[in-house]
């Protein structure tokens, strides 16, 4: 039996959070499958085909599967689980909301964001925002997993798997795709990115958000990642917001500005290696997990920082 | 239409959880509990829709102790208007066991809309409202902004990696909340004393016909290896200087 890897993906780009995924499902120790599941997405297939590690890719290509809505995409999932001891989706938003519904199909509990493969049938994954971790062990015979990428490296190239066709699945019509606003950016990828520079709402207006974030992280060629006091303010845009139930990163270097540190904020970025904290409160509780810490005012501080890094 | 809404008794999001120090799980003895706070959010959706004469009733369900009876009581002091409790007194009730609990109420409640928080933020599992959707057959849009009631139809704008992106459902149908989708009303005094008068209806896991054995074993819960605060600096060179040194400049 072998591990089916559903793969996180656009149609045109195969996404890190796969290659993640990958190193994640490397350690169940069975031969592993892509599923490139979209729309005229073959170079999406061709992307996978050289992941390493990897024993064939499956594209299913059809209208009924491009925008990865749930309903089609678990039925074709669902008839390919008869040969997969494991399904593994990266926990990213596609991955979230289409695995559960295989697990359930599969009458399978999946175990959510898995951190580290203890055995092949024991996890460890954060619970409570990341203030506990559970080790759990499951009884399925099957197991549903989705993979937290900023725990797992993502997996090399250099593989060179044979790509298999198969059908795309009818759409029973129960879901209609209507529309996108995706944010358009030449910056790195949150959830992916070597630094990120996040700021909160002490920022104060969506103007003063870009005109003191914007110039660091160009200069850094950083994400920008935002708190949810900010994006609720409406200053950055939601996807930008790190925390419990925003992204969960781990860059080399990740750059607190006028970010207070609620625990809920700390769960999706204490995992990086440097932190950096600026506020001019030194109290805020941001300061008990930054490895660098400036108390003063970030209006002059960051620009100052910006124009030293320049130099 | 008849919109029901799952809410789950949880620690309160502003407690500090602690670790019991054998590694046995967390420790819940006195702690303030409330609502989920996403399950806060599917209830007021589902009142607003009310309120527009979208639906014409709100029931609230829960699956737990009798303690998560105070629970279904904070929704009804809302504005819903029945409740119904599946009493169990199972440590923990996974989220498969849960759809399928629930999977066994719309059987007889009939909902045209089942809206529920994306993820309990205790176990952080997010899984309930699509394991729902599953095991229904219905169609589902998870992670919600914005939920706009069309002729059969719904349309939801979904928060997703890299922006927004909006589906038409048809009903039934499942929605999951996200933060932005609205705020949450308190409960006014009056409703709250109106809400001990609403009806709450009592089954379980047993008069259901489900079983809701555990397929995961916890075998232990420990504190995260900590982070301990670092150096505050005095100056923006210094701070290069240490980005310098730490190579991840």
């Amino acid at each position: 039996m072998a591990t089916l890897i559903i793969a996180e993906h656009d149609d045109v780009h195969l996404n890190e959070a796969t290659a993640k995924a990958l190193s994640a499902a490397q350690a169940l120790g069975k031969p592993i499958d892509i599923l490139v599941a979209g729309h005229q997405a073959k170079a999406v297939a061709d992307a996978a085909a050289q992941l390493a590690g990897v024993r064939t890719v499956l594209l299913a290509d059809g209208e009924s599967l491009a925008n990865r809505r749930a309903e089609p995409l678990a039925d074709l999932v669902l008839s390919l689980a008869d040969k997969y001891e494991a399904i593994v989706a990266p926990a990213t938003s596609a991955g979230k909301n289409v695995a559960p519904r295989v697990a359930a199909l599969l009458d399978v509990m999946q175990v959510s964001e898995i951190t580290k493969v203890v055995a092949p049938d024991t996890f460890e994954r954060p619970i409570y925002a990341g203030n506990a971790i559970e080790t759990v062990q499951t009884s399925d015979k099957k197991l549903v997993l989705t993979v937290r990428i900023a725990a797992f490296p993502a997996a090399a190239t250099g593989g060179n798997a044979a790509i298999e066709t198969i059908a795309a699945p009818a759409d029973a019509g129960l879901s209609r795709f209507v529309g996108a606003e995706l944010s358009v950016s030449d910056r790195p990828e949150l959830a992916s990115a070597r630094v990120i520079v996040s700021g909160g709402r002490a920022l104060g207006s969506a103007d003063k958000f870009q005109e003191v974030i914007a110039p660091l992280a160009d200069q850094l060629k950083a994400a920008i990642g935002a708190s949810r006091a900010a994006v609720d303010a409406g200053y950055a845009p939601n996807d930008w917001q790190v925390g419990q139930t925003g992204k969960v990163v781990a860059p080399e270097l990740y750059i607190a500005v006028g970010i207070s540190g609620a625990i809920q904020h700390l769960a999706g970025m204490k995992d990086s290696k440097v932190i950096v904290a600026i506020n001019k409160d030194g109290d805020a509780p941001i300061f008990q997990v930054a490895d660098y810490g400036l108390v003063d005012d970030l209006f002059t501080v960051v620009p100052a920082l910006t124009k030293a890094l320049a130099n | 239409m008849k919109i029901l809404v799952p809410v789950k008794r949880v620690v309160d999001t502003n407690v500090k959880i602690r670790v019991k120090a054998d590694g046995t799980g967390v420790d819940l003895a006195n702690v303030k509990m409330s609502m989920n706070p996403f399950d806060e959010i599917a209830v007021e959706e589902a009142l607003r829709l009310k309120e527009a004469g979208k639906a014409t009733e709100v029931v609230v369900v829960s699956i737990g102790s009798d303690k998560s009876a105070e629970t279904l009581r904070t929704g009804l002091a809302m504005g819903a208007d029945r409740a119904v409790l599946v009493k169990t007194d199972a440590a923990s009730v996974e989220p498969l066991a849960v759809a399928k609990l629930l999977k066994a109420v719309i059987a007889t409640e009939q909902p045209g809309l089942v809206i529920l928080g994306k993820q309990a933020i205790d176990d952080d599992s997010n899984q309930t409202g699509q394991m729902l959707a599953a095991l229904l057959g219905w169609p589902q849009a998870t992670f919600a902004s914005k939920v706009v009631i069309g002729d059969g139809t719904v349309d939801v704008t979904r928060e997703i990696d890299g922006g927004l992106e909006t589906l038409q459902l048809k009903l039934p149908a499942i929605v999951t909340t996200d933060l932005r989708l609205n705020e949450p009303r308190y409960a006014s005094l009056p409703n709250i004393m109106k809400a001990k008068k609403k009806p709450l209806d009592e089954t379980t896991p047993e008069a259901l016909g489900v079983d809701a054995a555990p397929r995961l074993t916890v075998l232990k819960t420990v504190e995260p290896t900590g982070r301990t605060a670092g150096v505050k600096l005095g100056s923006v060179d210094e701070l290069v200087a240490k980005l310098k040194q730490a190579g991840v400049l």
